[in-house]
């Protein structure tokens, strides 16, 4: 089933009265239960093509479909994880990671236990009672994870989640993201600027070409699930892959204004 | 290290004290400055005439009803401007030239307005406090994080929810630290009332003593106004405290004055 349609998607937007195309003519079907990841230049429009599919924003030109139908507005069975991890500061991590469901309406008890029990899958049984400041980085990013997970949406828009990591905590944040993904399956489209974390994740990869942003090729990625993200870098199949994008990447990159 | 601290500052505000006293009588005149004693003495023949009580009570009914009259409205209008935009820039030149007068030349128009009671002073007081909660509020609304509003919207939070679960507690530093700020114009605000024209206070004592030349009782007076003063710091700071604990400790306004 599609899950995502978006066809002929284009966003301009103004600045200093000059209109500047961040996305032009992106074309793009994502199925339920895919796991998609984006790459490409830095200011390509990435992040500009997750706000148009949660509905933040409007597309100047084309359309978005969701399950078919057209959208209008924020779509909220839509969940976003943004770059910031944008976790409430004033709230604890449990109160963070309760949110959405206190805002649903969930009753208290029940919001405790499914929130207690990502808290306690993703490492973090311990730090309820924190606060964000009181957090590390990697922490931080895995509250604002399980904060989407928890109210179950279908779809899950993620950001550059682990760009300001350092390396391992990336590693161990993707094979944790990947864990939980298995076992829930939903929708996943997940920007990234570092395509070596795009083919470890990925069931296919898209690269955008440097701006105005549009689809410059999708590649599936040959790899059986489940993944073992510490180690894919050995396989031969892994590494074909990569070239192949790299290519592809390398070319938009340097087309880009650095 | 809090032990050293304290023991400093008591030894320096003994120092002062004995200094004056000791000062008093030979280089300067007491009757111009009065002493710590004179002080003293003077003090506790208040306490047990139960005068300073009564007028204390006056000054503090006056500034606590209007820092509360003052920071509902400038909490309420700082809401509704954040939100309508429009008005908000069509009234902007005309708050920010209310804001410019000062207080003292309303002081005897509110006297004729409001009597010589203590209305006169709550208006007063509550003009001094609106302004700042108003802006506290307004400026602490303006400036959330709109990714803090965007995320609980994609959430499906209403509008509703939005406010009271985002923006409010966002802009929650900036309305504490405007209520913090309120306390004490509030009292500047009662006190200046009961300068002009008044028949009971702890304002009206200090400008009635001036009057007579008793400059013990004036001093005793403004002591009584520093140590409420005071007191009212210590305990907005430790409500500062427990209302912003989310935030780093030294970021929080009151761990960056002296404790």
């Amino acid at each position: 089933m599609t899950m995502l349609s978006l066809s002929d998607v284009s966003r301009d937007f103004i600045t200093r009265g000059k209109t500047i195309q961040a996305m032009a003519g992106v074309s793009l079907d994502v199925s339920a239960g895919e796991f998609l990841t984006v790459v490409g230049p830095s200011g390509c429009g990435k992040s500009t093509l997750l706000n148009i599919v949660c509905g933040l924003l409007a597309p100047s030109r084309g359309s978005v479909l969701y399950k078919g139908a057209r959208l209008t507005g924020v779509n909220t069975e839509i969940g976003y994880v943004t770059q910031a991890d944008n976790l409430y500061p004033w709230r604890t991590l449990r109160e963070n990671v309760e949110f959405p469901l206190e805002i649903r309406g969930v009753a208290r008890g029940e919001r405790r236990a499914r929130a207690a029990a990502l808290i306690e899958r993703v490492g973090l049984a311990g730090f309820e009672d924190h606060y964000p400041y009181e957090l590390s980085g990697g922490m931080r990013q895995r509250a604002n994870i399980i904060r989407t997970l928890v109210y179950d949406p279908e779809v899950i828009l993620m950001d550059e989640p682990f760009g300001p990591l350092d390396a391992q905590t990336r590693l161990l944040l993707q094979d944790q993201l990947l864990k939980l993904w298995d076992g829930a399956r939903k929708t996943i489209v997940f920007i990234t600027h570092d395509l070596g974390e795009a083919v470890a994740l990925a069931d296919r990869v898209v690269v955008m070409t440097a701006r105005p942003g549009t689809v410059r090729r999708i590649c599936p990625v040959p790899l059986e699930r489940p993944r073992d993200v510490f180690h894919l870098h050995d396989d031969e199949r892994f590494r074909q892959t990569y070239d192949t994008l790299w290519d592809d990447l390398e070319a938009e990159v340097r087309r880009a204004p650095a | 290290m809090r032990l050293r601290l304290l023991a400093w500052r008591l030894g320096f505000g003994l120092a002062v004290l004995v200094l004056w006293e000791a000062a008093a009588g030979r280089v300067i005149d007491p009757f111009w400055f009065s002493s710590p004693l004179r002080i003293a003495r003077h003090l506790i023949e208040w306490v047990r005439e139960g005068t300073l009580f009564g007028h204390l009570l006056v000054t503090l009914r006056e500034t606590f009803l209007g820092f509360v009259l003052g920071s509902v409205a400038g909490i309420a209008v700082g809401v509704a401007l954040s939100r309508l935009e429009f008005v908000a820039r069509v009234l902007d030149p005309f708050i920010v030239a209310a804001n410019g007068i000062p207080r003292v030349a309303l002081a005897p128009l509110f006297i004729i307005w409001f009597g010589i009671g203590e209305l006169s002073k709550i208006v007063l007081a509550s003009t001094l406090t609106f302004f700042l909660t108003f802006y506290g509020t307004f400026s602490g609304l303006r400036a959330v994080e709109p990714a803090y509003q965007e995320i609980a919207r994609v959430m499906g939070a209403s509008e509703r929810q939005i406010f009271f679960k985002v923006s409010l507690p966002a802009a929650a530093p900036w309305i504490v630290s405007a209520l913090k700020v309120g306390v004490p114009f509030s009292l500047i605000g009662a006190i200046i009332g009961e300068f002009m024209a008044a028949s009971r206070g702890l304002g009206y004592m200090i400008q009635f003593s001036t009057n007579q030349f008793d400059t013990t009782a004036a001093v005793s007076g403004i002591l009584v106004l520093m140590v409420c003063v005071m007191l009212f710091n210590g305990v907005l700071n430790r409500l500062e405290r427990y209302v912003l604990r989310w935030r780093p400790r030294e970021r929080t306004a009151s761990a960056r004055e002296l404790q």
